[in-house]
Order: C-alpha cells, then sequence, then structure tokens
C-alpha cells in the first residue's frame, strides 16, 4: 500500500490540470492530499488507440478477454513453468453477491475495475484490493434471465465503464467517480431480453448483445455512442422478410420473430479490417426445430460485422437447423499465424460448443478446416464448405455433445509462443432430447422440450450448481484441457479431470497455462506439454477467467472462486 | 489412474455391501419439469399418487375427482396450472382464498400426485394397486430375508457404510424406489461406487465413494471412518461398477416387492 502511494506521489507532477470534476469527485470521497492522488490515478482516460493496441500494455488488462484478438494471453514473463509453485496469496476480494462470479476484471493503471452479480461495478486498488466504490444498479423485477443472474464483467473506454444489465439496460459509469453518466434502454425485459456479457468498446461506440435465446427473443447486436447513449447501429441476428437469409426460415410463418439467436458473449475486433466478430446463440424453440424448418440463419453462426456501420460482411453457420441448443457464443480467437497449407494468416479458431473445432479465415469467412475434440456423433463429420453431415440420433438414444456442449461459455486461450489453442472441454457427455410442441408465450420459457441423461434415473446434468460433491462422474462425462493445433486441428495433449469445468483459461507468454476449476482448484499446466505445475485449494466453484495484470513491475493473476476473487504473485 | 473394473471379487461381499445409489431423481428442473403427456409417468407412481389422492384429496375433489365444477380434475385442464412444475405448485402452495391450502408433501408425492392427476381419466381405482402392498409385511421382509437393514440405517439404528434409509420415501419416487430394487447397479449413481485403494505402504481401503476430484478422494469405509485420500500417492486405485446390493426381483415375487415398496415410502425422515 504504502508503496503503491509513493508510485502515485512520483507520478503526480507529470499530471498537467486537475480537471474541477475529478477534484471535485475526489474530495467529496476522500480526506487529504496522498489519496486524492491515488484517485487521480483511478481517472486515467483509456483511447481507443490503447485499446488497438492493448498488447503493447500488458500491466493493464483492457477488454473482457484481455485484447480486441481476444488470446486471453499475457505477454507478462514473470511467472514462468519454474517459479509458479511459488506463487502466494496477494489478497481476496470478497463478493457480497451469492450468484456465480463469472466477471473478469479490467486492470488500467493499477486500477480494477469488475462487476459482481447482478449488477454492481466495482473500482478497487489492484495491490491491495481495498474499494475506492460501488455503483449498485438494482436490475427490474422484469429481468428473468435463463440461467442465473449473472454478469461477465465491464468496457472501458475515455474516463467511462459500461455495464449490460440482466434486464438489459446499457449503463455507463464515470471510472473515476462511479457515477453514471447515461444509461440506454436495449431492449424489454418483460419479453425474455438480458444482458450478462461484458460490452466491447471500439472507436467511439459501445456494442453489446442481448440474451434471452430460451424466451422467444429475437436477438440483435447493437452500439451506442460512448458519449451520449444514443444508439448508432443495429444488427438483427434473425434477417427480416426482404433481408438474405430470411428463406432460411422456412416455416413461411413468424418462427423468425420468436427464433432467438442470442448474444451472450462478448466478441472480438480486427482493427485492420474494422470487422468486429460475435458468436450468435441458439434457435427458439431450443429443442424443438420442427417449429422453425430451415437453417435458421445467424442463429449458432459467428458474424462479421463492419464496426463502424454494423453491416454485415460475412457469416459462418456452424450448427443449421439446431435442435440440441448448441450456442454458438463462444469467444472468436483471432490469431496471426503463418502456415504452409493455408492462404490467408488470418485467422479464426473456433472450439464450438457442438463438438467441433473450426479454423477460419476471418477476412472471408471461409472454412480452412474443423475436426471433431470430442465425442460427437449428431454429424459423422464437415463438408469443404464447414457444414455438418448430420446423423441424427433416434428417439430416446444419447447425442453426443449433450445439450451443455463440448465446449461452451468459458474463454479459450491462444498462445502465440506454443501456437496452440487451449479450451475447457466436457468429455464423454451425452444427452438424450425429447422435442415437443411449444406455444410461444411472451416473456414465457419457449424450450420445446425435454433432456435426459444417459443413465436413466442418474443426475445427468451438471447445471450450474455450486454443489461440493461431485455426484455425476464416470459415464456420464468429465472435464478436460485440450491442447488443440489449429495447423492440423488434432489434440496435441489433454490433461483430465474428475469434475468438468466451467472455467476459462489464461497463457503466458511463459507456457504457464491458468484455469480454475468446479472442483475447487486454481491450477497451473505447462502450455507446451500439460504438465501440472502448481495447484491450489480455494474450494469455490471456478466460473471465470483467469486474467493477468502487473503493479510495479510484477506481474499477478487473478481468478474468481466461489464468492470470491483471489489474487496470486511472487514473493517480494 | 481410474480403472474402472470390477472390484467384487477381490473384496468381502458384506464389505462391499450396499451402494445403493440413491439414484437422484433430478432431470432439468426438478421431477416434475419434463413430463407433458401420458406415456411418461410410470404405473408405480400412478398408483402411489391413487392412494395420496384418496387419503388427502377425495374429500372435497371427491372419489372421482370431479365433485367441483370449477375445479374438475377430470377434464384434462387446470385453471391455475399447465406444466407439471406448475401443478405441483399448486398442489404445494394450494390456491389463496380456496379450501386448497397449501400442503407438505414431500418431493415423491408431488411425482406420484402429478402421475395420477394426469392418468386420473384412465386409471381404475377398483383394481387396486399392484405395485404397492402392505408396509407391514414391507417390514418383516425389510428385518428378514431382504436383509436391508443389515446395512441400511434408518433413523439412529443401524450401520452407517451404505447410504441411509431413514427418508428414503421422501427423497426418492416410488418410480425410482422400485427401478432401485429392481436393478441396483443400473441405478447406482457413479458418485456411490465401491472403490478400493491400496497405500504407497501397502494398506488396503475399501470403502463406498462420498466425492472425487482430480487430485484426491473421499470414502466412507466399511468400519465407519471417513477417509480422504490423495490419489496421486496410491499404489493402485480402482473403482467398481458393481452394485453389492442383490436385484431383489431375484428373491421376491412381485405381491414381496410390493410390500417392500409399501414399506419404503414410509419412510419419511425424522419428523413431517
Amino acid at each position: 500500500m504504502n508503496a503503491h502511494r509513493s508510485t502515485a506521489f512520483a507520478a503526480a507532477p507529470e499530471v498537467p490540470a486537475l480537471p474541477d470534476s475529478l477534484l471535485d469527485a475526489a474530495c467529496r470521497t476522500t480526506l487529504g492530499a496522498p489519496i486524492l492522488l491515488v484517485a487521480l490515478a483511478a481517472g486515467a482516460q483509456v483511447t481507443s488507440d490503447q485499446l488497438v493496441d492493448a498488447a503493447v500494455t500488458p500491466e493493464n488488462w483492457l477488454t473482457y478477454s484481455g485484447t480486441y484478438l481476444s488470446q486471453r494471453h499475457t505477454t507478462l514473463d514473470r511467472i514462468t513453468p519454474d517459479n509458479v509453485d511459488e506463487l502466494e496469496l496477494k489478497w481476496v476480494f470478497q463478493a457480497a453477491s451469492l450468484e456465480a462470479f463469472e466477471a473478469t476484471p479490467l486492470v488500467v493503471d493499477g486500477i480494477m475495475y469488475l462487476t459482481e452479480a447482478p449488477n454492481t461495478a466495482i473500482a478497487l486498488d489492484a495491490s491491495t484490493g481495498r474499494v475506492f466504490w460501488r455503483y449498485q444498479y438494482d436490475p427490474s423485477t422484469e429481468a428473468r434471465p435463463c440461467c442465473g443472474r449473472v454478469n461477465r464483467g465491464l468496457a472501458i473506454l475515455g474516463d467511462k465503464v459500461f455495464m449490460a444489465t440482466i434486464d438489459a439496460e446499457l449503463i455507463a459509469i464515470d471510472a473515476t467517480s462511479g457515477q453514471p453518466a447515461w444509461q440506454t434502454t436495449v431492449a424489454d425485459p418483460s419479453l425474455g431480453y438480458a444482458m450478462t456479457l461484458a460490452p466491447l468498446a471500439i472507436d467511439d461506440k459501445v456494442i453489446v448483445g442481448v440474451a434471452g435465446g430460451e424466451y422467444g427473443i429475437r436477438g440483435f447486436i447493437s452500439a451506442y455512442d460512448v458519449d451520449t447513449g444514443e444508439e448508432v447501429w443495429r444488427f438483427y441476428t434473425i434477417p427480416g422478410p426482404g433481408e438474405p437469409g430470411h428463406e432460411t426460415w422456412e416455416d413461411g410463418g413468424d418462427a423468425w420473430m420468436n427464433g432467438g439467436a442470442s448474444v451472450w458473449l462478448t466478441g472480438s475486433y480486427d482493427p485492420e479490417l474494422n470487422l468486429t466478430y460475435w458468436g450468435i446463440g441458439n434457435p427458439g424453440p431450443d429443442w424443438n426445430p420442427a417449429q422453425r424448418p430451415g437453417d435458421n440463419l445467424y442463429s449458432d453462426s459467428v458474424v462479421a460485422l463492419d464496426a463502424d456501420t454494423g453491416e454485415l460482411v460475412w457469416h459462418f453457420q456452424f450448427t443449421p437447423g439446431d435442435p440440441y441448443d448448441y450456442d454458438s457464443v463462444q469467444i472468436p480467437v483471432l490469431v496471426d499465424l503463418a502456415t504452409e497449407d493455408i492462404a490467408s494468416e488470418k485467422l479464426m479458431l473456433w472450439a464450438n460448443r457442438n463438438g467441433f473445432f473450426y479454423v477460419l479465415d476471418r477476412t472471408n469467412g471461409e472454412f480452412i478446416r474443423g475436426e471433431p475434440f470430442v465425442h460427437v456423433n449428431w454429424a459423422s463429420g464437415l463438408d469443404e464448405s464447414g457444414r455438418p453431415i448430420e446423423t441424427p440420433q433416434g428417439p430416446e438414444a444419447v447425442t453426443y455433445p449433450g445439450v451443455q456442449g463440448g465446449t461452451n461459455w468459458y474463454s479459450p486461450s491462444y498462445s502465440p509462443n506454443t501456437e496452440l489453442f487451449y479450451v475447457t472441454v466436457w468429455e464423454n457427455y451425452g444427452t438424450v432430447f425429447r422435442p415437443v410442441e411449444v406455444e410461444y408465450q411472451p416473456g414465457r420459457v419457449f424450450g420445446g422440450g425435454t433432456l435426459g441423461g444417459p443413465i436413466p434415473g442418474a443426475a445427468n446434468l451438471p447445471g450450474f450448481g455450486l454443489q461440493p460433491v461431485n455426484n455425476w462422474t464416470d459415464e456420464v462425462g468429465n472435464g478436460a484441457i485440450h491442447a488443440l493445433d489449429p495447423r492440423t486441428g488434432e489434440q496435441v495433449w489433454r490433461f483430465p479431470t474428475t469434475d468438468i469445468s466451467h472455467s476459462g483459461i489464461l497463457t503466458t507468454a511463459t507456457d504457464v497455462l491458468f484455469t480454475g476449476s468446479r472442483e475447487g482448484y486454481f491450477y497451473a499446466l505447462d502450455a507446451r506439454d500439460g504438465t501440472l505445475l502448481w495447484r491450489e485449494r480455494l474450494g469455490g466453484h471456478g466460473m471465470n477467467g483467469p486474467m493477468s495484470y502487473a503493479l510495479d513491475g510484477e506481474q499477478y493473476v487473478a481468478i474468481a472462486m466461489g464468492m470470491g476473487l483471489f489474487v496470486y504473485g511472487l514473493p517480494e | 489412474m481410474n480403472t474402472h473394473e470390477s472390484i467384487g471379487g477381490t473384496v468381502p461381499a458384506r464389505l462391499l455391501a450396499r451402494t445403493l445409489g440413491l439414484g437422484l431423481f433430478l432431470t432439468l428442473g426438478g421431477p416434475a419439469a419434463a413430463q407433458q403427456h401420458a406415456g411418461q409417468y410410470d404405473q408405480v407412481d400412478i398408483e402411489y399418487g391413487a392412494q395420496i389422492f384418496a387419503q388427502r384429496c377425495v374429500v372435497c375433489h371427491g372419489e372421482r375427482g370431479d365433485l367441483l365444477p370449477q375445479a374438475n380434475l377430470r377434464s384434462g385442464t387446470y385453471r391455475n396450472a399447465s406444466s407439471d412444475r406448475e401443478l405441483s405448485r399448486v398442489l404445494t402452495d394450494g390456491v389463496p382464498n380456496t379450501a386448497m391450502v397449501p400442503t407438505g408433501y414431500t418431493g415423491s408425492e408431488l411425482t406420484a400426485l402429478v402421475a395420477y392427476l394426469r392418468n386420473i381419466t384412465t386409471y381404475d381405482p377398483s383394481a387396486g394397486s399392484v405395485a404397492l402392498g402392505d408396509p407391514a409385511r414391507g417390514r418383516e421382509l425389510a428385518e428378514g430375508a431382504g436383509g436391508c437393514i443389515y446395512c441400511h440405517r434408518i433413523g439412529a439404528e443401524g450401520p452407517r457404510f451404505a447410504p441411509a434409509l431413514t427418508n428414503v420415501g421422501a427423497r426418492l419416487s416410488a418410480a425410482t424406489i422400485r427401478r432401485i430394487l429392481l436393478d441396483p447397479t443400473g441405478a447406482m449413481l457413479p458418485a456411490s461406487r465401491p472403490v478400493r485403494v491400496v497405500t504407497e505402504d501397502g494398506e488396503v481401503i475399501v470403502g463406498r465413494r462420498l466425492n472425487e476430484d482430480t487430485f484426491t478422494v473421499q470414502l466412507i469405509t466399511q468400519d465407519e471412518r471417513l477417509v480422504a485420500l490423495d490419489k496421486t500417492a496410491l499404489r493402485e486405485y480402482a473403482i467398481g461398477t458393481e452394485s453389492a446390493m442383490q436385484p431383489y426381483g431375484e428373491i421376491f415375487d412381485e405381491a414381496e416387492l410390493a410390500d417392500l415398496l409399501a414399506w419404503l415410502l414410509t419412510l419419511q425422515g425424522f419428523q413431517r
């Protein structure tokens, strides 16, 4: 703490002028000059250029996935395979909320910004965990997010942080004072619209998407002016009448109006192409495709949008006419990799909930390759265009992967060092799908079926529970970390775990891989070969992705487990 | 590391006894979330539901369920519920400002009542129950030829190695209990499997798995010790897939099974 304060002191003479508003904010909340100067650091601006060049300031973590490329990889190198077992707990932030802790913190020049569920934004000191401010937004009781009142974190740009709420509001919050700057209604929560993702800030806009794929929404991605909150553009993830793709809703009726195609994880951005990439969720009703014949664009697709206008530049659909709830909301991981047999070096890597690992050309959406990374029986493979060769299982037969997928929303990682892609996987996990006709009713669950497990009578779904007892192991499935080679689509190594995991992955420039688990471990593997390097028992359920930042040259790794955010570093 | 093999042959039968998997009946959203139409309801639950209905519901709703014109249970639709989950909620919470008061039905009772109500027009109560017999005779079987109490604890009595039966009649539906009786191995939860361990210094530990993760396993042993082991420091580690509980269809006829099931359903915990 003292060291941090003195750093702020040293920096003080370089600060040119103290804006009145900042002075006011600081004086209202603090006493005395030294603390005032710490508050100055909180007022640091984040420019759009800094976001583009986030990789050159690895001491900061500026977007949900670290950088616009979403590799969840840090170039910080103090923690290595040789010293990772010396890591020690530096501080813990305990959330007041008992909801799942799914947020990835941002760190800007020593200030950490995070959220706790449902919609409280918090700024704290990244060296101690002490809180500067909390902004608690109480969402409408109309909010009905399908799967928990969660929030995955903030975006930052200029002097504001941005929070998307479960009642589908977008709120800009002054990063220094913690006071709201503007608030915009994105959608109607009584119809099942919600937001759980961390927004993505690009240029002068903040971009979000809407969840609600289990409630018969019509999904969209929309951009808002960072200064005013006014909507700049909106892209509907289900094309309306007359628009290209509308013909893939073949019923000719109004299935498209309630067809889901939600967006609930943060997209990526290629500044050179000025394309922003977003994964789109399942069509609705989830499990009864008979009610929505056709491919159902752009459900279960990745879309590439012009970041200025929101116009669709290309799309690639992973699971046409999906009957399995294989949301394709996974983080689009952008990778520049020169290979002998691929013309383009600008790739997109995607381990999909449907069990296939895809390599796409992100300039045009062309399919390069796709290989199953888990047991898959709903398709025998992919054709040359990447379309699945479908092999539907009969009634009461087990479909692999199951409804939660071969992977899901847990952030993967890519290391430019090893040139490998790392993903949290559910192995040998299947579901019996039982479609049922369902009528659309506004704001009501629009699932269209029921689910069963592979062992009759046994607990079959891991759900999102925080239970300390693992009761669904063995035949019902298990977890694993997989390292996949984008040059071949093949698995290079795997680290199997007894229970499944909801945790994302962080890799470092020194080939350390960090991840959490539902078992309650925060652990490190050697990214080159999957060797276990270190493990720490934190006891809670890991439901976010680890991240890393630095203060005064010292590297830290942070992970949320249970209700706490745990921050580790090397001994002084 | 995990070798999934039968270890029944290497362990005294008594020791492995009763790894009855108390097969949790949860599917997505619980027992009543699923079934929306006939054919998915088990006959055992329908019969159990008919019994409960005859005891608890007929005073107001009549033997056929159609005594109240404003709440005709034979009409196929309900004013305050459409899904099974909603029907369960009405059964639990009652209907405000009516004689339908909140109740304390257990999960297995709710499953049974919903199953019965969904089949009320086709079920013939005069035929009597096939699946449910006499609980008093069932208790004699459990304490005699069935041998249940030699492995399972009930309340404050009995051994702890097998899962307790204290409230099995409240936790598990009639159909689930019957399935466990007929096919203990098939119904055994993976988590409850028998485990055999040889430690680095040669000690053999056999137990029923209570919990496991990638690095550790937690057991209850035959002599009722709670043991936690680091899996990375074991010489041998094997998980059995065979339940030591005998399939009761092999030793009891249908009438005896019906008696045993009826008794198990009376085990509702210490207090209600």
